[in-house]
């Protein structure tokens, strides 16, 4: 889906603002987008920064900038922001007790073209072996202000996580401050959620289908409460059929929902970019066949995973 | 001397380091970074455990976080934490372990032991500083010879030169000890990225004290402090 705007100029242009506005605001680059922020810095020269092709002096920076007292923002490419440098941010960030908002484009795979070196599906699974970082991941381009504000308001760490797939439209409902599930659409055999720019290949893989479609756009923290609710009771005809639709890797948030469900038997379809090295080009839309994330793919595994349903 | 309160000196630290090593006759010079650190406390630094909270007090930050007990013995001569937690160090209930953590240190500006991190975070936190107009505060990072192995120090190295942050200092304390060795210096290193660089003896304190307190503006500097050459670590992590 093509929108007018895309998330990456959403984001140059709140953290433009955010600059102006908060004088504790900083933002730190390694290249990549210092052409969206040219304007900032020459405004302020002291807290836009681009410290070349480096990212793991970028995540240093940030976090010795929260250790200064600032708020950093770091921006890159998805695998040159969480994978390159992944021990700076355990140490430096994580360990140093820093708070550093990362954001990142290119999600798992936007550069289809671009081949692996351009791909992450493995970057929210990564963070979550570290403590304390929420992750935000918008499905439309006017989700990415709110997400953005949020996250450089409050004190903790954040990951938000952009990409050029979007939803047709945006779910204002789950970007609030409280990072709620926003319920789409409401049925009886299972809870499917979805995850940022899943929502509208669920909606059509789900089209005619008994269930409850849920929409994340924030992940850490997962919204629980909100699952025990919209899951079933896991009595007889009341199954707790959970499918996860992640536009990451698949699994990834399958630990909590499991937690969240410890207390009646349940069931949980993990879907999501499988691990496999695709080793092809091509198109975002062809890959989403390989990894059975199109609306067709969806659509059989939901209904293998609802047939096989005893409950 | 006085063991239990008020100041001590550098007389002080054998004592101190005894407490950390249980070694009866220990001798200061198998510390390494031991006259610089005491030189940074003692004359140079403008940071005490009254002002460990205050934005505008100067950084310290030990990259070399490996063989803290030169660090802790000075930071327990000038107050920041009391004597006694020197003995049982590394143990469950010490806050001060064979790496320095800075949630649980006072005085102790990044936690360390992973070599390479302590510059990269120096350069964020000068900037950090210059962003708030605290131009009056210095960072200074402590790195060994061996630990400028690591590629993140280059980075920091090559940035911090081209965009003069010059209230940022870098410390090497060179023993001589990495695998490779540095031919040309060290100093060449920094000085090609627009560094001030000064190479002086890193046991002579008067020395270390001018060297230390020469602010170079426009250009961050290093001093790079040559102590008598260790053993090779090599293999040792």
């Amino acid at each position: 889906m093509i929108t007018p705007t895309d998330m990456r100029t959403e984001f140059a242009r709140t953290a433009a603002f955010l600059l102006d506005e908060d004088p504790r605001t900083a933002v730190v680059l390694a290249d990549i987008s210092s052409d969206l922020f040219a304007e900032s810095a020459r405004r302020h020269p002291d807290r836009a920064l681009n410290v070349g092709i480096r990212e793991p002096l970028m995540l240093s920076v940030a976090g010795g900038l929260s250790l200064a007292g600032l708020r950093p923002i770091a921006h890159s490419y998805t695998p040159f922001l969480v994978e390159r440098s992944f021990e700076q941010i355990k140490l430096d960030i994580g360990h140093q007790d820093a708070r550093v908002v990362l954001v990142s484009v290119g999600a798992s795979y936007d550069e289809t073209q671009a081949g692996r070196t351009h791909q992450a599906p493995g970057d929210v699974a990564l963070l979550d072996t570290l403590p304390g970082f929420a992750v935000h991941v918008p499905g439309h381009p006017d989700e990415v202000p709110a997400l953005l504000r949020y996250a450089v308001a409050g004190d903790r760490s954040a990951y938000i996580r952009l990409s050029n797939r979007t939803n047709a439209a945006a779910r204002p409902a789950a970007v609030t401050a409280d990072g709620r599930i926003d319920v789409v659409r409401r049925g009886s055999r299972a809870l499917v959620l979805a995850v940022g720019p899943m929502l509208d290949p669920v909606l059509a893989a789900t089209a005619g289908l008994d269930v409850t479609v849920g929409y994340a756009a924030t992940v850490r923290p997962l919204d629980l409460a909100a699952v025990r609710e919209l899951a079933g009771t896991g009595a007889p005809g009341n199954a707790a059929d959970v499918v996860l639709v992640e536009p990451y890797l698949a699994g990834t948030s399958v630990r909590l929902v499991d937690e969240a469900l410890a207390d009646r038997p349940h069931r949980t379809l993990a879907l999501g970019v499988g691990r496999t090295e695709v080793r092809r080009y091509g198109t975002p839309e062809e890959h989403d066949v390989v990894h059975g994330l199109d609306p067709a793919g969806l659509r059989r595994s939901i209904d293998g995973f609802l047939s096989q349903n005893t409950a | 001397m006085n063991t239990t309160t008020g100041i001590r000196g550098y007389d002080d630290l054998p004592r101190l380091l005894t407490k950390l090593t249980g070694d009866e006759k220990h001798s200061l010079s198998a510390h390494s970074t031991l006259d610089v650190l005491w030189v940074l406390y003692d004359r140079v630094l403008h940071v005490s455990p009254a002002t460990v909270d205050d934005p505008a007090r100067d950084r310290f930050l030990l990259s070399k976080g490996h063989g803290p007990a030169a660090f802790y013995a000075v930071l327990a001569a000038k107050g920041f934490f009391p004597e006694k937690w020197l003995e049982e160090w590394a143990s469950f209930g010490s806050p001060l372990g064979h790496h320095p953590d800075r949630v649980l240190v006072p005085g102790a500006e990044i936690s360390s032991g992973s070599l390479g991190h302590g510059l990269p975070l120096g350069v964020g936190v000068a900037l950090g500083l210059r962003a708030q107009d605290l131009t009056d505060t210095r960072v200074v990072v402590l790195v060994g010879d061996a630990e400028l192995d690591e590629g993140t120090n280059h980075e920091a190295i090559a940035y911090a030169g081209a965009t003069g942050l010059d209230n940022l200092t870098v410390v090497v304390v060179d023993n001589q000890s990495a695998t490779h060795g540095w031919p040309g210096g060290i100093a060449e290193r920094f000085s090609v990225n627009g560094w001030f660089t000064q190479v002086v003896d890193g046991r002579d304190h008067a020395v270390l004290e001018t060297a230390l307190t020469k602010r170079t503006p426009g250009s961050p500097d290093v001093v790079v402090a040559v102590v008598e050459p260790s053993s090779p670590h090599r293999g040792k992590k």
